[in-house]
């Protein structure tokens, strides 16, 4: 059997020049021709470096990676919307990507014309978008709307007549972006499921996520790019452990030593899974090492926030040479801190470390470091799902409900 | 199906996928259509409107207020009429479809279509328009009592429809593609469209060049031969067969420096734009 698609050899180039404006101005070449000249050679920068992979028929492929690392440059030379500087791509079967939802809306025309108008800019045919109109009236639930202006739609709204055009798209292979960050849980989750539909009718598809659970509950097989290179392609479980093994590094930030000053050289988190996301409820430790210099200093204190990704403190734990001597020695120390289970809720974290004395209200550190995840595994998940950013904090509690109250009594009130 | 997604060496028109997406052609001229008139209270009114308030303000400047004469004795409400009609579908044509690319720069960032889509059914929009203006048309002969040779006009005004709609996508594409480049052309675009307006004979007749290098400009000017053209069904005078071909040929020129220039730098539009 013949690769679905086979990727050769690809290569994008970029130049980047001391122009900021992605466009030129006629100005600049009439008023300025020796400017080629005199301008420093600008600089080839290589979005993507000889990038070789296949794709099988019916196989999908995730595509991981950081911001910068090429993905969505890869995903627009599949969709063809650019052309690779050099190499080639075998497609043997349709291509529709889905780099944004919504593309070609048009706030004036209705619901109903813009199914019409997206359709057919993602490349379906009349015929087809009659044939699928009332699955996707249905799948996106504003039948009720079908005949006012898009404009008056919320944005939620938007989103999900947006998807459900592209959901009913019937390419072979199906090229999507990044577009599920958008929306609510429920929504997100409807989005997964069909996509999970299309991938099991045999169809191939190409993702692109920052969301690994996604990633690994659609696709078999992954790549990992970084600048522009594949690190590694392989069984999308075995990528996503290379991919979060190499953020591991960040869980210890070391500083160089102060000779004259206390110092915290070294910070190291422990959470419980790696690439710094942290199982909701399970130990966590932190390791400080702190380097003291010859002086002598009696009333040390250590302290750490843990912020939120608003930048708010969220938990504050200290330790004091009062309650309990500590860093009296000239020396390296070592100071730990555990939490038996750490109940923070699903979230980006990050710590703020204090190294100060009490006496004299010296601060002799303050530093952000070791960003950390929590995530809620291993937990049974609500109906609607684990939404963002409802609390920081969450604990198991009992609720009781009871039926006291007599209805006569309510109502001599 | 198999395809080969590369670096475009070679120049082709792509003939064979404008066909395949034919079907884009009527959505994004609808659609533009729709948007159009769909939040003017009179709609599609102005469609007949536009052309008749400019041939009522033309015949009062130039035939009541400077004298300009018509040709052979027609009312100068016909005769700028007539060339207007004309003329309205090359100027909003190359206005919409010059800057096509950058307005639908965030459909190009995001899909991949043939582009040539874009300023061609730009064009399809004024012919949309031409439709009700045709109609007016219709009705200024009758109401001026003209008299008219119907069957010049029925096989002339097709003819001089193709050379104008030929005209304006040649030069369309060509400006719709610098555009995306250099931003510059937003701002030229419509002072050329002012030149050309004064530069062609839509409110005088190209018979005051008698002689000359201007005769012989309107000789090679497909625009002026289809406007022209629309009129010789006034006229009674022949036909200027070698004009229509001259300026044929000078079009199919335009057309294909602006395919050229489109084609070639289609491929760099989503990392420009």
């Amino acid at each position: 059997m013949k690769p679905i698609l086979e990727a050769q050899h690809i290569v994008k180039e970029f130049f980047i020049g001391s122009s900021q404006e992605p466009y030129l101005s006629l100005r600049d070449i009439i008023s300025n021709p020796l400017k080629k000249f005199r301008q420093p050679p600008k600089q080839l920068f290589k979005a993507l470096d000889n990038v070789s992979f296949e794709v099988m028929p019916g196989e999908s492929l995730g595509i991981i990676g950081r911001n910068g690392a090429g993905k969505s440059t890869l995903l627009k030379i599949l969709s063809g919307i650019t052309p690779p500087t050099s190499g080639r791509i075998i497609c043997r079967g349709r291509i529709a990507s889905l780099l944004e939802v919504g593309t070609g809306f048009h706030p004036e025309l209705t619901g109903r014309e813009n199914i019409y108008m997206n359709g057919s800019i993602l490349g379906m045919r009349k015929w087809e978008i009659n044939k699928h109109f009332d699955e996707i009236v249905d799948f996106s639930g504003v039948e009720s709307f079908l005949d006012t202006p898009l404009k008056r739609y919320s944005s939620g709204m938007q989103l999900r007549l947006a998807f459900a055009v592209a959901a009913h798209l019937d390419p072979e292979i199906l090229v999507i972006d990044e577009v599920l960050a958008v929306g609510d849980a429920e929504f997100q989750k409807k989005c997964l499921g069909k996509m999970n539909e299309v991938s099991k009718s045999g169809r191939t598809i190409l993702f692109v996520s920052h969301d690994l659970s996604a990633v690994s509950t659609l696709t078999s097989k992954s790549m990992f790019l970084e600048n522009g290179v594949i690190r590694c392609i392989d069984k999308t479980n075995t990528v996503i452990t290379q991919y979060t093994s190499r953020q591991e590094s960040e869980s210890l930030i070391e500083f160089p030593v102060r000779p004259d000053l206390p110092t915290v050289i070294k910070v190291e988190m422990h959470t419980s899974e790696k690439g710094m996301i942290h199982s909701f409820g399970h130990p966590l430790a932190i390791e400080f090492g702190i380097q003291m210099p010859e002086k002598k200093y009696e009333n040390m204190a250590l302290s750490i926030q843990v912020m939120d990704h608003l930048n708010y403190s969220v938990l504050y734990n200290w330790i004091f040479d009062i309650e309990q001597p500590i860093l009296r020695s000239p020396g390296y120390h070592t100071i730990k801190l555990e939490y038996k289970n750490f109940r923070l809720y699903k979230g980006n974290y990050f710590l703020k470390v204090h190294l100060a004395e009490t006496k004299t209200k010296q601060k002799f550190q303050v530093f952000d470091c070791c960003s950390f995840e929590v995530e809620m595994l291993n937990r049974k998940e609500p109906e609607w799902g684990w939404q963002n950013n409802v609390c920081q904090y969450f604990d198991d509690a009992v609720w009781t409900a009871g039926k006291n109250q007599k209805i006569q009594d309510v109502k001599t009130l | 199906m198999e395809y080969i997604i590369e670096r475009q060496h070679k120049f082709s028109l792509g003939l064979k996928e404008l066909i395949r997406y034919r079907e884009l052609f009527y959505f994004f001229t609808w659609r533009d259509v729709k948007v159009k008139y769909k939040q003017a209270t009179l709609g599609v009114l102005w469609a007949i409107l536009q052309p008749l308030i400019m041939m009522l303000i033309f015949t009062l400047i130039f035939s009541r207020g400077l004298n300009v004469k018509s040709e052979n004795g027609i009312p100068y409400e016909v005769f700028a009429f007539s060339g207007l009609i004309i003329w309205n579908i090359f100027s909003t044509g190359l206005l919409n479809s010059a800057n096509s690319m950058v307005t639908n720069a965030n459909i190009i960032k995001k899909i991949y279509f043939p582009r040539l889509i874009v300023p061609m059914s730009a064009i399809l929009i004024s012919l949309f328009d031409f439709c009700f203006a045709f109609v007016i048309y219709i009705g200024i002969i009758i109401f001026y009592h003209q008299e008219t040779n119907w069957l010049r006009l029925l096989y002339c005004l097709p003819i001089s429809l193709f050379l104008t709609v030929l005209t304006t996508f040649g030069l369309g594409a060509f400006l719709a593609a610098l555009n995306v480049k250099y931003r510059d052309f937003q701002y030229v675009i419509p002072f050329l469209i002012q030149f050309l307006l004064f530069a062609n004979p839509v409110l005088y007749s190209s018979k005051i060049f008698e002689k000359g290098i201007l005769a012989m400009i309107m000789k090679f000017n497909p625009l002026a031969n289809a406007i022209n053209l629309s009129r010789s069904a006034f006229t009674n005078t022949p036909i200027d067969w070698a004009g229509v071909m001259y300026g044929t040929l000078v079009a199919v020129i335009i057309l294909f420096i602006g395919v050229y220039t489109f084609r070639k730098m289609e491929a760099y539009f989503a990392d420009l734009a």
